[in-house]
């Protein structure tokens, strides 16, 4: 049924292109994670009052997010071309894209992250303190936890962002979904192609989605 | 044993200075209760920052069971304050760790064992009154039973100091008072020293046996509390000791008892102290055969026994009365004024 009403579409091209899309998003998606993560605790702890208060390094992380959250995403892949290949070894594939991906979206998400940090009560670190915690308890088993409901919305977040990031990606060369609707779709006419991409593409965000509110809502205790 | 000597505190925004702790020198006794009280914005919060360090003083010195706390470096200051416990108006819970996961923090954070954490907050989830609230989280908990698990964590590691940042003021009164009486009980069984800073006298009056005034950033009268009750001399001690005696319009009063009441001497008691417990009026009726009848009064509890002011009306045989009068004057510790002598 599915050759009758999408007869130029090819099975196997598709399950590979949706394969590659789940790569590239959860591969980046990590790599975001993490070094969001690391970008917006710097940012939170070296601003005015922070606990590593430290205005150099401080405008240091502020100009690299702005920079890279300014450069349009596929501008910066094209901009990345050279740190891609001596990093990757290549230009082409889901691989090649992973770069571009989490430096496109890293200094997005230490920003959410930055903001979550902030709405941690005060209070609860003041305490974490009076008890003699170290400045890293006070990250691992204060700041990281409390404000996890809050880093997790913000992945989601990211994340749908970060399914489109991989469509544009793959208009230049690096597979997934987005490589699929542009070359044997758009590319020849056969439109029927485009709108499957497209279906699959909004299925995927859904699920993330669920999946970045279901965890939400069980981490959130308050 | 702690001294407080010289201690300022200076801050610095916009190029104005504020000075919200003013070169205070305090000593506190092991095992006090000591409450400081003042109107918000006198500098009790600071102070009580300033003790352990989350506000670095200015000037002055801090000292805790011989250990110079304001000459510690970083590390030494974290074991330090391992050894001061502190609660909260507003608790400060981490609300991702259940009570148990919360009361266990402060234990994680001084490395004790696993096992022994478990037994240790066993034995505090107990000592708070809050067994089969292990493993509820802070949201589910009501105000006084956060402040509770606010408490435990306090104590976990056993320290000889406990500070209480207005523990009590965001509760109800009822729950205020279950609270205090913990705390009561806490100093009693553990024998820990207890700062309170508060703007309520009720809880002064409460649990504190040592008080210090605070306005502007200095102390501007401390002593024992009844006699800080007794005889306050700055005009905020008054108006403080006013919230708990209301005692304002007493003179116009004591007019309306001596219109009121025509017959017999009027008098007023003033109880100080320990001998309020005894049976003083029935033991001068019984003894002396006199007639008395409380007109007014109101006598309130500190942890240095009762205070307060009673007007009687006494009748009856001269000589009686008069033998009653110098009973009461030479026997007891209560003072006793006659306001209006039988005609």
């Amino acid at each position: 049924m599915l050759t009758e009403l999408f007869p130029n579409l090819k099975l196997e091209d598709l399950t590979t292109a949706t394969y590659e899309t789940f790569y590239m998003t959860i591969i980046a998606l990590i790599g975001t994670f993490v070094f969001g993560i690391l970008l917006g605790l710097l940012l939170f702890l070296t601003r005015n009052g922070g606990m590593w208060q430290n205005k150099v390094l401080n405008v240091t992380t502020a100009s690299f997010v702005n920079i890279f959250r300014a450069i349009p995403f596929i501008i910066l892949i094209l901009l990345l071309f050279p740190f891609t290949e001596f990093l990757m070894g290549t230009i082409r594939g889901p691989k090649a894209a992973l770069p571009a991906l989490i430096i496109g979206s890293a200094p997005f998400y230490a920003r959410l992250v930055e903001i979550a940090l902030r709405e941690v009560d005060k209070g609860v670190v003041e305490a974490a303190k009076a008890m003699g915690a170290k400045t890293s308890t006070i990250i691992f088993k204060v700041l990281l936890p409390e404000s996890m409901p809050a880093l997790i919305s913000g992945i989601t977040v990211t994340a749908i962002a970060l399914i489109g990031y991989t469509a544009m990606a793959g208009a230049i060369g690096a597979g997934g979904l987005g490589s699929y609707a542009y070359y044997s779709g758009f590319q020849r006419r056969d439109f029927d192609v485009v709108l499957i991409c497209s279906v699959i593409i909004v299925v995927i965000v859904f699920i993330f989605q669920f999946l970045g509110d279901f965890i939400t809502r069980k981490l959130d205790k308050r | 044993m702690i001294s407080i000597e010289g201690l300022s505190k200076i801050f610095t925004s916009n190029k104005t200075d504020t000075t919200a702790v003013d070169n205070l020198t305090l000593s506190i006794d092991q095992g006090d209760i000591f409450g400081v009280i003042g109107y918000s914005g006198a500098g009790k919060s600071t102070f009580v920052r300033l003790l352990n360090r989350l506000e670095e003083p200015t000037n002055g010195r801090v000292v805790i069971n011989d250990q110079v706390v304001t000459a510690l470096n970083k590390k030494d200051l974290r074991i330090a304050r391992q050894d001061i416990g502190m609660i909260f108006q507003h608790f400060n819970l981490l609300w991702s760790r259940t009570v148990e996961e919360n009361i266990a923090f402060p234990l994680e954070i001084a490395g004790v064992s696993k096992e022994e954490r478990l037994e240790r907050v066993h034995s505090l989830i107990d000592l708070v009154g809050l067994s089969g609230k292990e493993q509820s989280y802070p949201s589910q908990l009501s105000g006084g039973q956060k402040q509770r698990v606010g408490i435990a964590r306090a104590l976990a590691n056993k320290p000889s100091v406990l500070l209480c940042d207005e523990a009590t003021s965001a509760l109800d009164p009822e729950t205020t008072n279950a609270i205090l009486d913990l705390l009561v009980d806490i100093n009693r069984q553990l024998g820990l020293t207890i700062i309170l800073i508060t703007h309520e006298m009720h809880v002064i009056r409460k649990i504190c046996n040592q008080v210090a005034v605070m306005e502007n950033g200095k102390v501007v009268e401390q002593g024992n509390v009844l006699d800080v009750f007794l005889h306050p001399q700055q005009s905020v001690t008054k108006k403080f000791v006013k919230q708990v005696m209301g005692s304002d319009e007493e003179d116009n009063d004591i007019n309306q008892l001596i219109k009121n009441n025509e017959q017999g001497k009027i008098i007023r008691l003033h109880f100080v102290g320990e001998t309020t417990n005894d049976a003083l009026i029935s033991q001068i009726i019984k003894t002396y055969q006199v007639d008395v009848s409380i007109l007014q009064g109101k006598i309130t509890q500190t942890q240095a026994g009762a205070y307060g002011t009673l007007f009687i009306q006494m009748g009856g045989n001269q000589d009686d009365v008069t033998q009653a009068i110098t009973f009461i004057r030479e026997q007891t510790s209560v003072e006793l004024e006659v306001v209006r002598d039988a005609d």
